[in-house]
């Protein structure tokens, strides 16, 4: 026995080979499996990959750092259903990249945002939260509403998304450019909000 | 739930799982072999010259809580899920903990709600108990929107005034809240010239009981016999079977200055009332109703 020891502590390869072998487990056995589940590889039914508008909307959210205050993640408690609605499922994110669960809420969760508010809310809101909700402390995003979307690269997105999965026609990416003719930032990111969650149709 | 594409998984992650769990014991017991030298001595190893070590073993305190946790592992595995698909004798499920606790709930405070679903709106309105449970679901549920004083904000209707714009009675209230509305004013802003909107505007404010130009106002009256009649009626009283508002109170959704009033008919309005009924469930939106009822009553 005393034999190995040495052995092992005189071979620095060797030792590291073991250390990284040992570390590993716990990673090779809960998260690899897991890119083998249906449940958490494939879409929930219905769901669709974001349109061209609603996918500049998610370009803006990310680009703006809306994750860092808000999540998109419901867990399942009774808290966060009865507030929020039915709780999060895996397949819900499949063609998010990257997903925008989040890891902290200065805000509320929006995964299930989608038709709470009416479009015109959003519009108000996000120009300026207190204008609707006085005791927020949301920024306001005015520019959104003057700020023209930069059609330039939707294709290429798309089409980088398509090879990562993500279901597109070539006609929709063919259209996508014209989608966002004459399109504000504020008109995407309602978009985007108005679609998150909707998938799942069971409120609670 | 554990739905794999193949029943390899639940091998790789079980034999995995259990074989390092068994050598992780096996090792703390070879580890933890007495050796014939005494403790604080020296094991005769020595590096770099001066560098020695020492026999400190475990504290036995320590040993013990190591292998009390393998154990509580082992036994985890046994009752909950965690090796692959296999479920543990608990059958224990994030859903399931989810679903019981919901059941618990509904048993718990379902009965608070449902003892008010047959009792009239109007009788609800003066029960003291109803009302508060009224105003907790208005904080929570309206607030974003109506605001915490349910004034209103600019585009979302005041609940404490007389104006309705879909009605004020109980049953309205409450279809409302369930069916939610969808307010559709078409714009006329590329129908009508300048001049035409001006004199609509004008109309309308004369309507409100302002002091307005009689000249603009009366082909404003033309235009608006031609295209408002139809929903604001011939008296501008509004109509409430669409939402569309009465125009001869001073009370304005959208603002009513001059300026708002020419925007609301050159783009339009479409305010949006999101149904509740799937979300609340009809026992809560029953009580909700009555306590909007009592806002005005």
């Amino acid at each position: 026995m005393a034999l190995q020891h040495t052995h092992i502590e005189k071979n620095i390869g060797l030792m590291m080979i073991l250390i990284v072998l040992m570390i590993s487990i716990g990673g090779l056995v809960q998260i690899i499996p897991l890119f083998f589940m249906h449940s958490t590889t494939e879409p929930v039914e219905g769901l669709k990959p974001y349109s061209a508008l609603q996918l500049s909307g998610r370009d803006i959210y990310v680009s703006e750092g809306c994750y860092l205050c808000h999540s998109q993640m419901i867990r399942p408690f009774r808290a966060e259903v009865e507030r929020y609605g039915h709780y999060s499922l895996a397949g819900e994110f499949v063609y998010d990249r990257p997903f925008q669960w989040g890891s902290k809420r200065t805000g509320p969760d929006l995964h299930r945002v989608g038709g709470r508010y009416s479009d015109e809310w959003h519009r108000v809101h996000l120009i300026n939260p207190r204008d609707v909700v006085p005791e927020s402390i949301m920024p306001g995003y005015p520019w959104f509403e003057t700020t023209m979307l930069d059609a330039s690269s939707i294709k290429k997105k798309m089409e980088v998304l398509r090879t990562l999965g993500a279901p597109y026609t070539d006609d929709e990416i063919e259209k996508a450019p014209a989608a966002l003719e004459g399109k504000t930032q504020m008109d995407a990111v309602i978009a985007y909000l108005q679609v998150l969650g909707t998938s799942v149709k069971t409120r609670r | 739930m554990a739905d794999f594409t193949s029943g390899f998984w639940t091998w790789f992650i079980s034999l995995t799982t259990i074989a390092s769990i068994i050598f992780l014991f096996v090792f703390l017991l070879i580890c933890s072999k007495k050796n014939d030298v005494d403790e604080n001595e020296t094991m005769g190893h020595v590096w770099d010259g001066n560098l020695e070590e020492l026999n400190t073993p475990l504290p036995r305190w320590w040993f013990y809580s190591f292998i009390f946790t393998i154990f509580w592992g082992a036994a985890y595995l046994v009752f909950y899920p965690g090796l692959g698909s296999y479920p543990g004798i608990l059958g224990w499920s994030q859903a399931g903990q989810l679903e019981k606790e919901m059941q618990v709930a509904n048993e718990t405070y379902g009965p608070l709600f449902e003892k008010f679903k047959n009792t009239d709106i109007v009788e609800l309105a003066k029960d003291d108990a109803a009302l508060k449970v009224g105003e907790r679901l208005y904080a929570s549920y309206c607030t974003t929107c109506h605001g915490s004083d349910a004034r209103g904000a600019r585009g979302y209707p005041n609940l404490r005034d007389d104006d309705w714009l879909y009605g004020g009675e109980p049953e309205n209230i409450k279809t409302t809240i369930m069916e939610g509305r969808k307010a559709a004013m078409p714009p006329w802003g590329e129908v009508l010239s300048d001049d035409d909107l001006f004199n609509v505007v004008s109309y309308v404010e004369k309507l409100s009981g302002r002091v307005v130009d009689d000249l603009h106002a009366s082909s404003g009256k033309e235009i608006y016999t031609k295209m408002c009649v139809v929903c604001h009626g011939a008296e501008g009283k509004g109509n409430q079977m669409m939402g569309a508002a009465n125009l001869t109170d001073d009370v304005w959704l959208y603002g009513g200055s001059q300026k708002k009033i020419k925007e609301s008919i050159a783009l339009g309005r479409n305010g949006n009332m999101p149904p509740h009924k799937e979300f609340l469930g009809e026992a809560k939106v029953h009580i909700l109703s009555a306590y909007i009822y009592s806002l005005s009553n």
